[in-house]
C-alpha cells in the first residue's frame, strides 16, 4: 500500500510538471488558433527547430539552452510574422482557410521535418545542463529539476504573456481581433497588422517551447507529429481565446497521461491525447472556459 | 459522355497501360507502376472528400495502413484470396470513416481535420501495441511466386489490380461529379449553412463522402503487405502517404477526377526517378515544396491553368436529374 | 378546412452564455398571411428566424410548422416541410452559376418532398429567375451580381425551394427607393401566389406597406402583434424606437 501510494504520488507530481511543459509547448497555438482562428498544425516544427538550435548553441558554444532560446527570440518573432503575411494574403483574402490554408500547414511542417532529417539525421540529440540529472526530493516525492525547471519555464511565460494580453494596449488589441475583428476595423484598427504581431508571438513561443523540450527529452525530427494531437487536445480542452485554459488543460493531461504511462505503460501515452480530443469535441465542444 | 461509355473507355485505357507496360518487361516498371498506381487511388479517393467537399483528411495513414493491417490480420488467419482482403481491407477503413465521421463532422471542418490528424498517431499506437500483427516488431508475408488463374508473376498481378481499382476510384469519382450528391458535395463546399437551408442533408453527405475516401484507401492499402513483404508500424504509417496523398489532388487541381490523376501521375513518376537519382529524402522535400508552391500560387492546380476550357466542357458535360 | 396556424411559436427562448437573446416568445401565423417583424439591432430577430429554421436550436419552448413540431429536425428537414429563408448577408454558392444556385433547392427539397424527379430543372430556373429579372444573368457566378441582384438571387433560391412559407430577412437593407419597390413587388407578388411570408425589415415605408400583421421584438421579447397602424402607435414601440 506504501509503495503505490508512493509511486501514485510521484506519478501525479511528475505529471504536473510535464503539463508545465506541455502548457510551454501550447500557448502559441492556444494564441494561433485559440485566438487567431489559425490552425497552425505546423507549431510542433517549430518547436523543433527552436530544439536544434539550442542544441547547437548547447554543443558548439557550450550556451545554456533557454539562454540560446531567449536569444533566437526575435528571430522565431520575424519567422512568424514572414509566414502570416503569406497565409494572409494567400487564404485569408482568398477565404479559402479550411483546405488550402490547413494543406499550406501541413506542407510547412512536412518541408520542416524533412530538411531537419536532411540536416541533422535522424539520431537523437541531447543538451547539457547542470539541471539535467539532479532531483529536489520533499519527503517521499522527488522532483526531477529535468522537469521542474520547464515548468517553472513555462508558468514565467504564461504570467508575461497573460500581463501583455490584459495589460498593454498592443495585448488588449489581440484579445478584441479575437473576439470581433469587425469592430476593431471600425475603429480604425488594422487587424491585419494586429494578428501579424500576434502570429509572430506565437512562433516566438516556439523557440522557448524548443529549448525546453530538449531538456525534457533527446529529440529527434519527427517527434513532432506526437505533439500535434496533445497540443490540439490541450487548446480545445482549455477551450479558445482562454489561455488560463490552455494552462488548465495541459496540467490535466500531463497527470492524465503520466498516470496511464505508470500503470499502463507508455506505449499508450499517444492515445491520452486522441482521447480527451474526441471527448472534449464531442460532449464540450467550447472546452472548459471557451467561449459559448 | 455517359458513365457506361467513360467506364469502358477508362477500362480500355487501363488494358493498353496493362499491356505497354508487359511489353516493356522490366520488372523494375511493375515496382514503381505500382506505387504510382496506389497513388492514383489515395488521390482520387482523398478527393471525393477533401476536393469536393472541402473536408481535409490528414489521417490518410489510418485508412491506408489499415486497409494493409487487415491484410496482414486476414493472412494470419486463413489467407483468402486478394480480392477479399480488399473488399475487407475497404470495409474496415470505411467503418473507421464513418465512427469518425460520425464523432467530428457536426463540428467545423478545421476540427474534423485536427481530429483525423491526431487520430493517425492513435491507431499507429494501436497497431504497434498489438502483437498478433507483430507489434513494433512488424510482419513478414510471404509473397507468392505467381498469380492465381493468370500467367503473371505476383507483381505484375498486384499491378493488374491496383489497375482495377484505379478505374473503379476514378470512375466512382466521376459518377459522383455528374450525379446529385456532387451537387451536394460542391454546395457544402462552397457554403455549408447555405447548403443545409436549401434542403441539403449535410451530415449525412459528408458521412458518405468519409466512407467512400477512406474505403477506397483502405482498398488501397489492402495489397500492400504482398507488395513489400515486410510491414511495420513505422513503414505502414508513414508521413510520407499522407503528404503526397493531399499533394497529388492539390496539385493537380481539385475540382474534377482529372487533377488527381495528374497529380498522381507527374508526382507518383517524379519521386521514383528522384528517388533513383538523387536521395528519397530530397525527393520528399521538394514535394513539400511543390505542396505549399501550388497552394500559395495556383490554388486551382494544374488543371487550374486550363480552367476556362475546362469549366465549359464540364458545364455542358454535368447533367441534372 | 381547419383554421390552424401555419407556423407556431410557443415560449420560445435562446440564451448564448449568460446573454438572453430571446425570451417567451408566442407567435402564431395563419397560412396566406403577409406578417412584418420589426426590431431595433440586436433585438434577437436573426436569432428567432434562426432558431425557427433550424440554424440554432432554442432552450425553451417549440416550434410547430403544418402542425408538426419540429424540435430535432435539421435545417434542411424543415427546408423540405416547406419552410424557406433568405440570408440577411446573401450567401451564394459562389463556384455555381445562378441557374446552378437554383438547381439545388429543386434537387434537394422538391425532388425529395415530391418522392420523383421535376421534370425540366432548366425552365423551372429559368422561371424563378425571370421572376426576380435575373434571367439574363443565368450563366454567371454570383461574384459578377451587384448588391441588390445578390438579393434577388437569395430570394430566388429560397422560393425554388417552393416553400410555403418564406422569411425574408432584411432583403432590402442599403438598397435605394427604387430597388426596395423591386423587392416589395416581388415579395407581394408571391403572396399572391400563396406563400405565406414573414418580413424582417428595418425600411418602414415598406413594412406598413406590406404587413397586413406587425410584430414587435426589443431586447428579446415580444412588445407588439397586431394591426400595423395601431402597433406603430403604441406607446413602447415608439419608445423602443426613439428612446424615452
Amino acid at each position: 500500500m506504501d509503495l503505490s501510494f508512493n509511486l501514485l504520488g510521484n506519478a501525479i507530481v511528475s505529471g504536473v510538471l510535464l503539463g508545465g511543459f506541455y502548457a510551454a509547448v501550447s500557448i502559441g497555438v492556444s494564441i494561433s488558433f485559440g485566438m487567431l482562428d489559425i490552425v497552425n498544425i505546423a507549431h510542433p516544427a517549430f518547436i523543433l527547430l527552436g530544439s536544434y538550435i539550442a542544441y547547437i548553441a548547447n554543443t558548439w558554444w557550450g550556451v545554456d539552452p533557454i539562454l540560446a532560446s531567449v536569444i533566437a527570440l526575435p528571430a522565431f518573432y520575424l519567422l512568424g510574422v514572414g509566414i502570416y503575411s503569406v497565409y494572409e494574403v494567400s487564404f485569408e483574402r482568398r477565404g479559402d482557410t479550411s483546405l488550402r490554408g490547413l494543406a499550406f500547414f501541413f506542407g510547412l511542417l512536412f518541408i520542416t521535418e524533412v530538411t531537419l532529417v536532411l540536416v541533422f539525421g535522424v539520431d537523437y540529440r541531447l543538451v547539457n545542463a547542470p539541471y539535467i540529472g539532479p532531483s529536489i526530493h520533499l519527503g517521499e516525492i522527488e522532483l526531477p529539476l529535468r522537469l521542474l525547471v520547464p515548468c517553472l519555464v513555462a508558468l514565467v511565460m504564461f504570467g508575461v504573456l497573460q500581463l501583455f494580453l490584459s495589460r498593454s494596449f498592443l495585448g488588449r488589441a489581440i484579445q478584441a481581433v479575437a473576439q470581433d475583428p469587425q469592430a476593431l476595423r471600425l475603429m480604425a484598427a488594422n487587424p491585419t497588422r494586429i494578428k501579424r504581431v500576434a502570429f509572430g508571438l506565437s512562433i516566438a513561443t516556439a523557440s522557448i517551447a524548443g529549448a525546453v523540450l530538449i531538456i525534457i527529452q533527446p529529440i529527434e525530427p519527427s517527434i513532432g507529429r506526437d505533439y500535434i494531437g496533445r497540443i490540439f487536445a490541450i487548446v480545445v480542452l482549455g477551450g479558445l481565446g482562454s489561455i488560463g485554459g490552455t494552462l488548465v488543460a495541459a496540467l490535466t493531461l500531463g497527470i492524465a497521461e503520466n498516470l496511464t504511462a505508470t500503470f499502463y505503460g507508455p506505449s499508450w501515452s499517444p492515445a491520452v491525447a486522441f482521447g480527451i480530443l474526441l471527448l472534449t469535441l464531442a460532449f464540450r465542444p467550447r472546452g472548459l472556459f471557451g467561449r459559448a | 459522355m455517359r458513365n457506361t461509355s467513360f467506364i469502358a473507355l477508362l477500362i480500355a485505357a487501363a488494358a493498353a497501360v496493362f499491356a505497354a507496360m508487359l511489353w516493356v518487361g522490366n520488372g523494375y516498371v511493375f515496382f514503381a507502376g505500382y506505387v504510382v498506381l496506389q497513388y492514383i487511388v489515395l488521390a482520387t479517393a482523398w478527393n471525393i472528400l477533401g476536393g469536393y467537399t472541402g473536408y481535409v483528411n490528414f489521417g490518410v495513414a489510418a485508412f491506408f495502413a489499415c486497409g494493409a493491417y487487415s491484410t496482414v490480420v486476414l493472412h494470419k488467419l486463413w489467407g483468402p484470396p486478394l480480392v477479399v482482403m480488399i473488399l475487407v481491407g475497404g470495409a474496415v477503413s470505411g467503418l473507421i470513416g464513418l465512427g469518425t465521421g460520425y464523432l467530428t463532422l457536426r463540428l467545423r471542418g478545421t476540427f474534423f481535420g485536427i481530429a483525423t490528424l491526431a487520430m493517425s498517431v492513435v491507431a499507429e499506437t494501436l497497431i504497434t501495441n498489438w502483437q498478433f500483427v507483430g507489434g513494433s516488431r512488424g510482419a513478414y508475408i510471404i509473397r507468392p511466386e505467381h498469380a492465381p488463374h493468370l500467367p503473371l508473376d505476383y507483381i505484375q498481378y498486384l499491378c493488374l489490380v491496383m489497375l482495377g481499382l484505379s478505374v473503379l476510384a476514378i470512375a466512382t469519382a466521376r459518377a459522383i461529379e455528374h450525379s446529385r450528391l456532387g451537387v451536394g458535395f460542391a454546395t457544402i463546399r462552397d457554403d455549408e449553412l447555405a447548403a443545409e437551408a436549401s434542403g441539403v442533408p449535410t451530415l449525412r453527405l459528408k458521412l458518405i463522402a468519409t466512407v467512400l475516401s477512406g474505403g477506397f484507401m483502405g482498398m488501397a492499402g489492402a495489397p500492400l503487405p504482398y507488395y513489400v513483404t515486410y510491414l511495420d508500424p513505422s513503414s505502414g504509417f508513414n508521413l510520407t502517404y499522407a503528404v503526397n496523398t493531399i499533394a497529388m489532388p492539390l496539385i493537380g487541381g481539385t475540382a474534377t477526377w482529372l487533377g488527381p490523376l495528374i497529380g498522381a501521375v507527374l508526382l507518383g513518376t517524379l519521386q521514383q526517378v528522384a528517388t533513383v537519382t538523387i536521395s528519397s529524402a530530397l525527393s520528399l522535400l521538394i514535394v513539400g515544396l511543390m505542396l505549399v508552391g501550388f497552394v500559395v500560387a495556383a490554388p486551382n492546380g494544374i488543371i487550374g491553368w486550363f480552367k476556362p476550357a475546362v469549366r465549359t466542357s464540364m458545364r455542358r458535360l454535368r447533367g441534372s436529374r | 378546412m381547419s383554421d390552424a396556424p401555419l407556423l407556431e411559436v410557443n415560449g420560445v427562448g435562446k440564451r448564448f452564455g449568460g446573454f438572453i437573446a430571446l425570451a417567451d416568445i408566442e407567435i402564431a401565423v395563419q397560412p396566406g398571411e403577409r406578417v412584418g417583424l420589426i426590431g431595433p439591432n440586436g433585438s434577437g430577430k436573426s436569432t428567432l428566424v434562426n432558431c425557427i429554421c433550424g440554424t440554432l436550436r432554442n432552450e425553451t419552448g417549440s416550434v410547430r410548422f403544418a402542425g408538426q413540431k419540429l424540435e430535432g429536425k435539421a435545417a434542411h428537414q424543415r427546408t423540405r416541410l416547406g419552410l424557406a429563408r433568405s440570408f440577411q448577408l446573401p450567401r451564394p454558392f459562389t463556384t455555381m452559376t445562378l441557374a446552378e444556385n437554383l438547381r439545388v433547392p429543386i434537387l434537394y427539397a422538391v425532388n425529395v418532398r415530391s418522392g420523383h424527379a421535376t421534370v425540366d430543372v432548366e425552365a423551372r430556373c429559368d422561371d424563378l429567375l425571370r421572376m426576380v429579372g435575373l434571367a439574363d444573368k443565368a450563366h454567371r457566378l454570383p461574384r459578377d451580381l451587384t448588391q441588390i441582384e445578390m438579393r434577388k438571387l437569395e430570394l430566388a433560391r429560397a422560393m425554388a425551394s417552393e416553400p410555403r412559407l418564406l422569411i425574408s430577412d432584411e432583403a432590402m437593407a442599403g438598397l435605394s427607393h427604387g430597388e426596395v419597390d423591386d423587392i416589395l413587388a416581388l415579395l407581394l407578388q408571391l403572396n399572391a401566389q400563396g406563400v405565406t411570408i414573414i418580413m424582417i425589415e428595418h425600411i418602414m415605408r415598406a413594412v406598413l406597406a406590406f404587413s397586413q400583421r406587425l410584430i414587435v421584438l426589443v431586447a428579446g421579447r415580444k412588445i407588439a402583434d397586431g394591426d400595423p397602424q395601431a402597433v406603430v402607435r403604441q406607446q413602447d414601440v415608439v419608445e423602443a424606437y426613439l428612446g424615452s
